[in-house]
């Protein structure tokens, strides 16, 4: 019976883990926020910059909410605006009541963020969230 | 912004309305914008076990449709247009010199299942049965955005009774029937129940923390009825609470659909005025005599059915536990020493 030397296996093993992570690299960064009762759980979310993240949103309300991230420019552009639907840009995500919606986004870079629904009166309600670029 | 009062007045023993002036402000902000309420009157009476709720929208002026969402506490076995005296004639009762008594009536609405539509001059009433997201995705379908406390506030009355009423008023029909801004259209509800309540936490919706909830709710009960939470507190006043007189009374009798009225009732009026933060709670009315409001009623026990409470069940069981156990116990603990005491017997 053939003999498989210590390092051979050693090298065997690494490279099958090397695969796997690389592999796993392949795929975007899952993150679900649920919306309840007009309020975004989690509201503080951490994610790196370069990668893609893909960023599930379930709406579990019968009213339909939005999802906007970006920084205090944008928020304030969101604030005054008239758009009442929102498909065009994956960081800006319309969710109609009881439904869910998924979006995938790359950070070029690292900050603070907001993510806010800018539908009458959901923001004072407090539909904030605070996303970290690290 | 518009207001919509409600005025509601009525008559005889316990009441338990949850239909508080629906028209809670804000209830559902329509194509043409939010609506908003001033002051809502409403009047709440129970007897023989039904409750008889009468409340008023009134024509803001305007266009388009906007409406109101009011929790009832079962469902409805009429709802009709009130006479146009009883609401007038509370206020007449408990404040003489009110030059004209309004309440605002908000306008909402919700949906599910349709268990009674009315047209009541420029008002199409909706009776719905139905969870949260139900009546959400009526009111949605009907062309109206809930504000964001909407799922929650929604939620909070489905789980104790899924019956809505829903109340959209047709500006534009009105002002074609010649209503002028400030005519109210008096809705009359008759709910047998035997458990009746005023909604009071839907008079917030849509309002935010520092907003302001103004309302008169008028309750005519058999006999004095007990109130909780304690209509003395957290933006609560028990303006009047006394015998009703003979004359309100006969007069509120003699208008349309009030000939049910009691010979004698209890005239309670209280007065809401508070932050909207701060409102989240129902008006539970036990008018049974018992004195023990309930607190599920009043919102403030936990979702679900809520046993009675029979406190001396648990000192019965622990009498019988202490009665029982203890001779059981001291019984084994002597029989085991008396053996332990006993002299082996002679040649063992």
């Amino acid at each position: 019976m053939p003999t498989v030397s210590r390092r051979a296996v050693a090298v065997l093993l690494g490279a099958m883990l090397v695969a796997l992570l690389s592999g796993c690299g392949a795929s975007p960064m899952r993150i679900q926020i649920v919306i309840h009762y007009s309020h975004y759980d989690p509201s503080r979310l951490t994610v790196p910059h370069g990668v893609p993240v893909t960023f599930v949103i379930v709406n579990t309300d019968p009213i339909d909410h939005e999802w906007i991230v970006g920084d205090a420019g944008l928020q304030q552009r969101h604030r005054t605006g008239t758009e009442p639907v929102h498909n065009a840009r994956p960081t800006e995500i319309t969710i109609p009541a009881l439904t869910t919606r998924e979006t995938t986004i790359t950070f070029d870079k690292p900050g603070l963020l907001q993510y806010i629904c800018h539908l009458p009166k959901h923001e004072d309600y407090g539909m904030v969230g605070w996303l970290t670029v690290t | 912004m518009r207001r919509l009062t409600a005025i509601a007045a009525t008559v005889v023993a316990t009441l338990l309305l949850t239909a508080g002036p629906a028209f809670a402000c804000g209830g559902l902000i329509g194509p043409n914008g939010a609506v908003n309420l001033l002051r809502t009157t409403t009047l709440a009476a129970y007897h023989d076990g039904v409750e008889h709720y009468i409340t008023a929208f009134q024509f803001a002026g305007g266009g388009g449709q906007f409406g109101s969402i009011v929790p009832l506490p079962g469902i409805p076995t009429k709802v009709e247009r009130g006479g146009d005296w009883t609401l007038q004639r509370l206020v007449r009762e408990t404040d003489p010199p009110v030059p004209a008594a309004f309440l605002s009536a908000g306008a909402t609405r919700d949906a599910a299942q349709v268990i009674l539509q009315v047209r009541i001059d420029a008002l199409d009433i909706t009776v719905l049965k139905g969870g949260g997201d139900e009546v959400g995705a009526w009111a949605k379908d009907h062309g109206f955005r809930l504000p964001p406390d909407a799922p929650e506030v929604l939620d909070f009355y489905a789980n104790r009774s899924p019956i809505f009423l829903a109340a959209v008023f047709d500006a534009d029909a009105a002002r074609a029937r010649g209503q002028s801004i400030g005519d109210g259209t008096p809705v009359h509800i008759t709910i047998p129940t035997a458990n009746p309540w005023v909604p009071l936490r839907i008079l917030a919706l849509g309002k935010t923390a520092g907003e302001k909830v103004e309302a008169d709710v008028y309750l005519l009960n058999d006999r004095q009825p007990a109130l909780l939470p304690d209509p003395n507190a957290n933006g609560l006043t028990l303006q009047v609470s006394e015998p009703a007189s003979a004359s309100l009374l006969r007069d509120l009798r003699s208008d349309k659909g009030m000939g049910w009225i009691p010979q004698h009732a209890w005239l309670s009026k209280i007065r809401i005025d508070g932050d909207a933060s701060a409102l989240r709670f129902d008006l539970a009315i036990d008018a049974s005599g018992r004195g023990q409001p309930s607190l599920r009623d009043a919102g403030l026990a936990p979702f679900g059915p809520m046993r009675p409470p029979v406190p001396w069940v648990g000192w019965v069981l622990l009498l019988a536990a202490v009665g029982i156990g203890l001779p059981v116990v001291g019984g084994a603990y002597l029989a085991r020493v008396a053996t332990r005491r006993t002299p082996p017997p002679a040649g063992a």
